[in-house]
């Protein structure tokens, strides 16, 4: 039972092809949920469902173990920040962050309580007579947030609150909100198309393709369990390198190109000789060195971040990426070995997408951020 | 330092060479001379149909005339001195007034109401909404012929009207009582589908952010419409304002088709008093005095309204 229940729920506009099919799905009560997938996939449509803006076509939606299918948004007792705030322009600062409260008519001595506590929290103190034309991206942001805080509703909505705020901004406010979420044992719904704001929020993530649920658990299950291609190539940055592969006896042959010896035992024995594609993430195609097995590539592109270097080189058809941690001095055109180990490859099925079997190596010594 | 020294003199000495108040006013001068170049058409349009009018209007007002126009005997103001003295223009003035009374606030209410209602997503609300607006499309002698008939005395529907309740027919545009609100009752329904459409168009550019966000907050229809949907109109609302009133006194074509400024003067409005005088009594001079008297009340509400409302308007 958790605290926000879909069961089966889908949405169609205007009796037109689905744009959600069959979600289900728990929430727990204070949990930090992100709602994850590439534009148009139906992440705002579920989320505006959910804040009762848009009507469900079919399923039940359960809040605190109530069905509220038919509930006005303001009967469901939540908040929600939009993506471009939706802060009215011509009150102040103050005015906004206590309209709600006097729709709902709350005592003035309340508010003003509660005015004074927000503000103070959210760092607006100082611009509480602005109005929000004089107030910069992070600002407004903070005052669309302190918005949802002022309501005081378990349950907050967010969607693509930090799409118009740039990169540094960006990461400050990610840990803003996560802290804030924790501070008041919020239960937080939060719709991103950026997987690294899901990787660093989510205490769990749903992956949304095309209306359709991928895969949903928690970041690092994700990062070393896609369970599909979809999730596999959507989570981490670079994203995975993919190819078409086959497995004989002895040997996995990848784009007809590399040929991994294997044995048997590393491998369950009933995906021999099917067409399958196979994923290795960035960090785990090192520089070869001495002793071990490598291969041989030419670098096509490098890229230096300072703390590491990407490396792309081509298999076959597809363009691969290699990151290294350091600052790699070759060049485009280089000849370099590169050691790639059977433990880290996942398998997939080339029919379905379907994962077969992940990665038997987890990266666990390694820190998995980005 | 000895090394940085004389670079950095040299660069003095270069700097001291451009003479930059210089250069600055010519770039100035020739800006200038650019902006006036784009400015020539509309100064010369302006200046032929507008700005020579006016003067020459002024210049008359201080004057008697022959039936040609011509200038005759200058009477400094005489002309202004008469006109306030004379009861016709009095009662024109008393008029014009209540005719912008009557006429501005109901409009606007009544078009702002139309278009909050026409602004719902409801099915065929397109049909609603052409028809609220239609009286745009409509001149002004087709409107007055139209409600010419409708105030017939004795086939008009209005009248029939009364007569099915059994009361006694009304002499809509010959009674001095009802003659100036039967004109006003015109002029709302003429004027309705311009501002009806305008305060729509307003209404459809305000965000439906802010009212889903209002609508999770838990504010109730009135709430809204109070707190979101007449501030963000405010600058519609206040041009619709501005330019219904400015319509309002120099509207013209209704009273011409509909009452000729009868009965008793009660309908002679400013626009319609300054016809008669020029071309039915061919006084110019009085007709002049009258016209600036109403450029100047026009200026003071335009400027009036600017001035209380510039507080009261939210931009964007
Ligand atoms: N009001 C609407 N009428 C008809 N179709 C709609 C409407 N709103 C959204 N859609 C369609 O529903 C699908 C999902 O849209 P949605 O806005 O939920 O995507 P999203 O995942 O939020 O994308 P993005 O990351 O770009 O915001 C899209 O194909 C879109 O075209
Ligand atoms: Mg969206």
């Amino acid at each position: 039972m958790g605290y926000i229940e879909l069961m089966d729920i889908s949405k169609s506009y205007n009796k037109q092809s689905n744009v959600l099919n069959g979600i289900d799905l728990n929430i727990e009560k204070g949990e930090f949920f992100v709602l994850v997938g590439p534009s148009g996939s139906g992440k705002s449509t579920l989320l505006r469902m959910i804040a009762g803006l848009e009507e469900i076509s079919g399923g039940t939606l359960k809040i605190n173990e109530k069905i509220v299918n038919h509930l006005p948004p303001k009967d469901r007792n939540l908040s929600m920040v939009f993506q471009n705030y939706a802060l009215y322009p011509h009150l102040t600062v103050e005015q906004n962050i206590l309209f709600g409260l006097n729709a709902r008519k709350i005592d003035k001595q309340v508010q003003k309580k509660r005015l004074e506590e927000t503000a103070k929290l959210m760092g607006l103190s100082d611009l509480l007579k602005r109005k929000p034309r004089e107030l910069s991206g992070g600002q407004r942001q903070r005052v669309a947030l302190a918005r949802a805080v002022v309501s005081e509703a378990p349950l907050c909505l967010m969607d693509e609150p930090l799409s118009n705020l740039d990169a540094k901004l960006r990461a400050n406010m990610r840990i803003e909100i996560r802290r804030l979420q924790k501070q008041l044992g919020l239960t937080m719904i939060y719709v991103t198309h950026d997987q690294v704001e899901a990787m660093t929020m989510g205490d769990r993530i749903m992956v949304l393709n095309d209306g359709v649920i991928q895969q949903v658990g928690e970041p690092i299950t994700l990062y070393n369990k896609p369970s599909n291609l979809f999730v596999a190539s959507f989570i981490g940055s670079p994203k995975m390198n993919l190819g078409k592969a086959v497995l004989t006896d002895d040997h996995l042959i990848i784009e007809e190109e590399l040929k991994i010896p294997i044995n048997s035992t590393q491998i369950e024995t009933n995906i021999k000789n099917k067409n399958l594609i196979i994923g290795i993430r960035a960090e785990n195609l090192p520089l070869g060195s001495n002793g071990e097995e490598t291969y041989e590539i030419e670098v096509v592109n490098v890229e230096q971040l300072g703390n590491e270097t990407l490396v792309s080189f081509e298999v076959g058809s597809e363009l691969w990426t290699a990151k290294w941690l350091g600052q790699w001095l070759g060049k485009v055109g280089d000849k370099v070995p590169v050691h790639i180990s059977i433990e880290n490859i996942h398998f997939f099925d080339a029919h379905t997408g379907n994962l077969i079997q992940a990665a038997s190596n987890t990266n666990k010594q390694e820190v998995v951020k980005i | 330092m000895s090394m940085s020294n004389p670079t950095l003199e040299s660069l003095e000495n270069e700097i001291s060479e451009i003479n930059f108040e210089q250069i600055k006013k010519k770039q100035r001068l020739k800006s200038f001379a650019k902006g006036m170049l784009f400015l020539l058409p509309s100064i010369v349009l302006f200046g032929a149909f507008l700005f020579y009018p006016l003067f020459k209007t002024i210049y008359l007002s201080f004057f008697l005339t022959n039936a040609q126009g011509e200038t005759t005997v200058f009477v400094g103001l005489q002309n202004y001195i008469d006109m306030f003295a004379s009861p016709v223009f009095q009662q024109s003035m008393k008029s014009t007034f209540l005719f912008v009374l009557y006429t501005v606030p109901t409009t606007v209410v009544i078009a702002l109401f139309l278009a909050v209602l026409a602004n719902e997503k409801l099915k065929g609300i397109g049909l609603f909404r052409t028809i609220f607006s239609s009286t745009m499309g409509i001149s002004v002698a087709a409107a007055s012929v139209f409600w010419l008939y409708m105030f017939h005395p004795s086939i008009g529907f209005l009248n029939k009207m009364l007569e099915i309740f059994g009361i006694d027919a009304i002499g809509w545009l010959t009674d001095p009582k009802w003659a100036l609100l039967a004109v006003s009752a015109t002029t709302i329904w003429m004027n309705l589908g311009f501002t009806f459409l305008i305060l729509l168009g307003g209404l459809q550019s305000i965000d439906s952010y802010l009212y889903e966000s209002a609508d999770i907050d838990g504010a109730s229809y009135f709430y809204k419409l109070r707190r979101i949907t007449i501030p963000m109109l405010s600058p519609t609302l206040f041009f619709v304002i501005t330019v219904t009133i400015i319509n309002a006194f120099q509207t013209f074509g209704q009273i011409d088709i509909l009452t000729q400024g009868g009965p008793q003067n009660t309908t002679n409005l400013i626009v319609y008093s300054i016809y008669r005088e020029a071309f039915a009594n061919y006084q110019f001079g009085t007709a002049s005095a009258q016209s600036i008297v109403l450029f100047i009340i026009i200026l003071v509400m335009t400027v009036l309204q600017f001035k209380l409302g510039e507080r009261k308007v939210h931009y964007q």
